[in-house]
């Protein structure tokens, strides 16, 4: 099966620091494929390796079945939008969008369909005649996605394109992104920090630390089987409650109590030994329907923060504390006793010496 | 009285400022005798030049002129003798520009190619090349006047204005590329990056996405070198001979001629009229270089 963007053994250094180290990444024909990790992590880095904005240290990269290793950025087949959007200043909407396509020394007919195209389908005809300076953030990434757009690319690159607006704009643009990924069905690469956006837009998910991909799968896999600790702490939130203990004989020990694991899907059968025991806070059971789970317990409410649609409960038992998901009516307030429960079906095992799921 | 009580009591709105409060008193007071420091020269040349000799000989260089006369300056101008010839200053204005205007274009157009390609395409040797530059710029002037003599007097341009207009070139080169190299390298990394994904080259990003965005570096650039080659006296007098001198250079022969009265009249005069092009250069573009100058911290 042919690829539309691989990358084989990449390898990328700053001096002596190195970001990347033997990255392997295949990525389909119209797949919306998410880099997410925190900043650092190398994410956009590789993004920028793939537009060819960096020059790698060893390894290849394909697009298209093409070796681009040594291809300008602009003979990559590639879009790219950018954080900070990146509109020429001096330039209107309209001289952005063609900018591309005169270096590129299209026909003039050319390259006012395909402006016109652009800007049909991202809205901003009434714009054309504008600078970027009178336009607001939303508008502004619009057009940024209008550049790549008119450049009639197989790969979409984006950089964090949504960090820089309010959080209703965002919600907004993430809608609008994969609408536009459905109708163009082009691949896009996206890079972002932002855990909301990579699993409401992937297709699949790359989770990166350390110049690493960590886990690379479907948001769905990733949320229900992290295959690394770090995966599972880094999706969902608040993050996931872990209590540390032993593996025995399919029994669960830990200075909280001891509990059967029986319907735990292990990786490892006859697993024994250190680990952390993760479980959600949606996946915790609090007040009444707590007595009825397989494993539960009773804890003083630290903290409460209401949402709205749920309601968000810091409990504390023993030392251990727990986030707690509960219903946006329950009420409930500091101090309160309140008993918690789940079901060792919805935990995730993690060996302690390892990180990795068990 | 009870909206004293209010003030005081029950805080409300803005802040009451007091106009005399000590902060004020030493900072306008400070600013004011810093002020008078740099005008009252200013104002004792201007009044000076307007005097007759007469007038001067009484003394009192703080009062106005009695009789304006604007004899000084004509004389300054056109016929103030500088060594043999008596032509005033005039020959050395334009003297002047045509040393200034060619070696603010053509140090200015290599400096910003020079301070884009460093702050953009990290080329091999980048860093060495930069370097090398900078330390040029802390090397004295004196130290390179002789070995440039020879090259110049090699090149056989000695004694000419083109071999002047090449020594202010190379002058300006170091802290004009330094200039130039900040500046681009506060413009937003990811405009270059879109530019090069959109396929526009080492020209075509420098004139069409660069340039335009940055008239307020050129501003200061054009102003530090109009300023700095029009008050250049070194350089003037080491490498053109008498026929080519620049403005100072002449302005230099008349304040120091020996023979005869010391006309201050004149010398004032010509003073005020070889800094007249600095000055207005300042005035009229006062504002923009200062937004120069802070445009490094803001983003375009």
């Amino acid at each position: 099966m042919s690829y539309s963007v691989e990358i084989k053994n990449l390898d990328l250094r700053f001096g002596n620091l190195k970001v990347l180290e033997n990255l392997n990444l295949g990525i389909n024909n119209g797949e919306f494929l998410v880099l997410l990790g925190s900043s650092g992590c190398g994410k956009s880095t590789l993004l920028n390796s793939i537009a060819g904005l960096l020059e790698i240290s060893d390894g290849q990269i394909f697009i298209n079945g093409q070796n681009v290793t040594w291809a300008e950025p602009s003979e990559r087949g590639i879009g790219m939008v950018f954080q900070s959007y990146a509109l020429y200043p001096q330039m209107t909407v309209e001289g952005n969008l063609s900018f591309g396509l005169k270096n590129a020394k299209l026909p003039r007919d050319e390259i006012k369909s395909r402006v016109a195209r652009a800007a049909e389908i991202l809205q901003i005809e009434p714009l054309l005649k504008r600078k970027p300076a009178e336009l607001s953030g939303g508008q502004r990434q619009r057009v940024a996605i209008g550049r790549a757009l008119v450049r009639d690319v197989e790969v979409f690159l984006f950089d964090e394109p949504l960090s820089n607006l309010d959080a209703k704009l965002r919600a907004d643009l993430r809608v609008e992104i994969k609408q536009l990924h459905q109708k163009l069905n082009n691949t896009m690469i996206y890079v972002t920090h932002d855990q909301t956006e990579a699993m409401t837009l992937a297709d699949r998910i790359a989770i990166m630390k350390d110049g690493y991909i960590m886990q690379l799968d479907s948001p769905n896999e990733i949320y229900n089987r992290p295959t690394h600790r770090y995966v599972a702490e880094f999706i969902g939130s608040p993050t996931m409650n872990f209590i540390t203990g032993t593996v025995d004989k399919g029994k669960f020990k830990s200075s909280l109590s001891s509990f059967s694991l029986k319907g735990y899907k292990t990786i490892k059968k006859d697993f024994s030994g250190k680990v952390g025991l993760g479980i959600r806070p949606e996946h915790i059971e609090g007040g009444a329907g707590a007595s009825k789970c397989s494993v539960s317990y009773e804890g003083t409410v630290e903290m409460v923060e209401p949402l709205g649609s749920d309601t968000l409960a810091r409990v504390k038992v023993k030392e251990h504390l727990f986030w707690v998901r509960l219903d946006g009516q329950f009420k409930l307030s500091a101090g309160d006793i309140l008993p918690i429960g789940f079901e060792p079906v919805n935990a995730h095992l993690f060996d302690a010496n390892t990180d990795l799921r068990v | 009285m009870s909206n004293i009580g209010n003030i005081t009591n029950n805080p409300r709105g803005p802040k009451p400022k007091r106009v005399l409060s000590r902060r004020n008193i030493f900072l306008y007071g400070t600013l004011l005798v810093i002020g008078l420091y740099y005008a009252v020269p200013l104002y004792v040349m201007v009044m000076t030049s307007l005097k007759g000799m007469p007038e001067i000989r009484m003394g009192n260089i703080f009062s106005p002129p009695m009789e304006i006369t604007f004899e000084p300056w004509v004389k300054a101008w056109a016929e103030a003798c500088t060594g043999l010839k008596c032509q005033g200053l005039s020959s050395g204005f334009w003297n002047s520009v045509i040393i200034t205007v060619p070696s603010v274009i053509i140090s200015i157009a290599i400096a910003s190619v020079n301070g884009y390609a460093l702050a953009n395409w990290r080329f091999r040797g980048a860093n060495i090349f930069f370097t090398i530059l900078i330390f040029g710029a802390f090397i004295p002037y004196q130290v390179m006047i002789y070995p440039i003599v020879i090259m110049l007097r090699e090149m056989g341009i000695y004694g000419t204005l083109t071999g002047l207009v090449i020594v202010h070139t190379i002058f300006g080169m170091p802290i004009l590329t330094l200039l130039f190299r900040n500046y681009f390298s506060s413009l937003p990394e990811e405009l270059f990056k879109a530019a090069r994904v959109d396929g526009a080259g080492f020209w075509s990003i420098l004139f069409r996405v660069m340039l335009p965005m940055s008239m307020p570096i050129f501003t200061v650039a054009a102003i530090l070198q109009i300023t700095g080659i029009w008050n250049d006296f070194l350089f003037g007098v080491v490498f053109t001979g008498p026929e080519a001198y620049p403005m100072t250079a002449q302005l230099n022969s008349i304040v120091n001629s020996t023979t005869g009265v010391r006309e201050y009249n004149v010398n004032m005069a010509a003073t005020i009229l070889t800094a007249l092009v600095p000055l207005s250069i300042y005035f009229i573009s006062g504002k923009l270089f200062v937004r120069g100058i802070a445009a490094g911290a803001v983003k375009g």
